[in-house]
């Protein structure tokens, strides 16, 4: 609160952009579990070295002496015990945060995830609930070599029983993350990893976002542009540089892949008519293939232009920096190809 | 074991065996679809192990599952049901052969994927742990299992946070067609509970008093906190690995070796020379048995089909 102006005098949203503070992703990725960990007995945490290293990525920091070894759990490297006992364990009504080191070593997970995890629930006629989530980073940008940089999201969306959550902002991370842990659904909450240090404004009263809900991350009236987790900062980026030219776009954050809300990306493109989908991972079979398709199936007469799709080159990631960064979607990649659909 | 116990245990080795003998009649006639895999032979293993159960045990196993679901008190018309893929089946046709499971009665499936279930096995005993509660989990399956990944990622993990899950493996000695002699460093499974520190033990599974007993000692073992147990049972599948396989690798000879030692058999031998109960008491479960199944059949039959709009239900739970 702004002590220098009267509180009669104080509106809604200026007190909310007063006081609302400015934290890192980790940090709003931290408060989210801590915080439902605190709300709920049934909350723990598992996964290689969230314990007393505090995570890789030091988003539980903190946890292991507070909450104890019992709710953070220090697994072997290990990755279907990891998944597979975060299964049993939720199928006994617990409430299990199962976090992979990387996405990549999903892979080594994958029979856990995407024939279990996505699948116990229906081929049992309903009779299993499994409420757990799936903390993993992924992305490129890090020099880190082909087989630690995948951003493989859209193969786990491919799978009906999965929900898919990939958050682009702070306030979303911490509010969707709060409703995936509640969720009864398996789901994989997929963080990029270049996103940790990024700051955005937290609401700092309780709050949740719902895991089903694309949202309008910028209006524009020009062209649309669909997008989600690290992209977003690019495409975000991008049209800040296209707006000096008068070009006004419009920001459509996707954050979750599955299931996929189309509302908005067909509400804005049939005032907009023309899209660029911009996605970290690979084109072929990807988020773009998937979302421009829908846009010609759900706003065919609306089309006037072909949708262009952003994506990475279709190669390994090299570790060398700038054949990386050459692999990887860039700002002038998603300008070119907006000016491309106008 | 009152008298009444031990013509249960009876009744249940005689409906696993003629619901499945029924099964792959059906099977051939194409009433059941997908794949059959039969557990006649292995009867004593299942049967011994869940007599010894306490209703807080959690029980999970691999595809071979009809036998455990009628061990778990699961009805004959429910698995002949699910075997048909009606709606009334324990998995509503959704799952089939190798997926029944009623949580009700704390029996999480029917899995599938060789060695999958050994982790969500892990998972269920650390639900008793976290709770402080004593449920002991029972995870059986095949010695082909203990060659995957899944095995050892699960039996390390029980006995690195002390998991109260007794392991069983079924050791039949093929997965599917191949010997465990060409699949497995050791042929004494056990062996491999070794490498994990992991106290173990071998029974005859082919005699369900034995397996029973072992079953009684060892739930009691983890119960007190003495973290996993490692129980392997030696037995013997009579039939191939599913319907439709030409069992090339094995002769005749061996089989019928094996039919010598079949659990009903060497039970009824020993409920009459014990005079626990006369031949006439167990020609009447038997009977009783033929009638059950043959009413499990017609339910069965007479069930509905699932509703078309049950395609898209039990997807997700919110």
């Amino acid at each position: 609160m702004n002590s220098f102006i009267p509180t009669t005098l104080q509106t809604e949203p200026e007190i909310k952009e007063r006081v609302m503070p400015r934290i890192t992703m980790r940090e709003a990725i931290s408060q989210a579990l801590w915080e439902e960990m605190e709300r709920d007995e049934n909350v723990f945490i598992m996964g290689e070295e969230v314990g007393v290293w505090g995570g890789t990525y030091a988003v539980t920091k903190g946890f292991y002496d507070h909450f104890g070894p019992k709710r953070v759990r220090d697994t072997p490297i290990a990755e279907a015990a990891i998944i597979g006992a975060a299964i049993g364990a939720a199928l006994t009504g617990l409430r299990p945060v199962a976090e992979l080191m990387t996405i990549n070593f999903a892979f080594a997970a994958m029979d856990h995830i995407v024939n279990e995890a996505a699948k116990l629930r229906y081929m049992f006629g309903g009779q299993f609930t499994i409420p757990m989530v799936i903390r993993t980073p992924g992305g490129g940008g890090r020099q880190l070599g082909a087989t630690h940089s995948q951003t493989p999201d859209a193969i786990f969306a491919h799978f009906p029983g999965l929900k898919v959550v990939a958050p682009g902002t702070p306030e979303d991370a911490k509010g969707m993350l709060k409703s995936a842990i509640r969720s009864d659904d398996p789901i994989m909450f997929i963080e990029h990893a270049t996103l940790y240090q990024v700051r955005g404004e937290v609401p700092e009263e309780e709050y949740t976002i719902p895991l089903d809900k694309a949202k309008i991350h910028r209006p524009g009236s020009d062209v649309t542009l669909v997008t989600y987790s690290k992209m977003l900062e690019k495409s975000t980026q991008a049209a800040e540089e296209l707006a000096k030219d008068g070009i006004e776009v419009e920001i459509v954050d996707l954050r979750c892949l599955r299931p996929l809300d189309m509302e908005p990306v067909l509400a804005s493109f049939k005032k907009t008519n023309r899209a660029v989908i911009v996605e970290e991972g690979w084109r072929s079979y990807g988020v773009g293939a998937e979302v421009s398709s829908r846009i010609y199936e759900g706003a065919f007469d609306y089309v006037d232009s072909p949708i262009q799709r952003v994506a990475q080159k279709e190669v390994p990631l090299p570790y060398n920096r700038n054949l990386e960064q050459m692999a990887l979607p860039q700002v002038e990649d998603v300008i070119k190809a907006v000016k491309e659909v106008l | 074991m009152d008298k009444n116990e031990y013509l249960d245990i009876y009744h249940q080795m005689v409906l696993i065996r003629r619901v499945e003998e029924r099964a792959a009649e059906l099977y051939q006639q194409g009433k059941i679809g997908g794949f059959l895999h039969l557990y006649i032979g292995q009867e004593a293993v299942s049967t011994g192990l869940i007599s010894a159960r306490k209703p807080q045990d959690p029980v999970i196993t691999a595809y071979r599952d009809h036998g455990v679901a009628i061990n778990v008190g699961i009805s004959a018309k429910q698995v002949m049901a699910e075997l048909l893929g009606k709606a009334t089946g324990i998995s509503k046709g959704k799952g089939g052969s190798m997926h029944m499971a009623d949580a009700d009665k704390n029996y999480w499936g029917g899995h599938a994927v060789v060695g999958a279930h050994l982790p969500i096995a892990a998972g269920l005993a650390l639900g008793d742990q976290y709770r402080s509660t004593d449920g002991v989990t029972i995870c059986m399956f095949g010695d082909g299992a203990t060659n995957i990944g899944f095995f050892h990622e699960a039996v390390n993990l029980s006995k690195v946070w002390n998991l109260p899950v007794l392991w069983v493996t079924e050791n039949n000695k093929y997965g599917m067609g191949t010997s465990i002699e060409r699949a497995s460093a050791v042929s004494e499974i056990r062996q491999k509970a070794e490498g994990y520190g992991i106290t173990n033990a071998r029974v005859d599974g082919m005699n369900v008093i034995e397996v029973r007993q072992a079953a009684e000692e060892y739930l009691e073992h983890v119960r007190s906190g003495n973290g996993p147990f490692f129980l392997e049972a030696v037995t013997y599948r009579y039939r191939g690995h599913s319907m439709g396989d030409p069992e090339r690798y094995r002769q005749k000879d061996e089989i019928e070796k094996w039919q010598q030692e079949d659990p009903i058999g060497i039970f009824r031998t020993f409920l009459l020379k014990e005079k626990i109960a006369a031949s006439e008491e167990l020609d009447e479960v038997e009977e009783q048995v033929e009638v059950e199944t043959q009413e499990a059949i017609e339910f069965a039959e007479a069930s509905p089909e699932p509703a078309p709009e049950e395609l898209f239900t039990h997807i997700y739970a919110d």
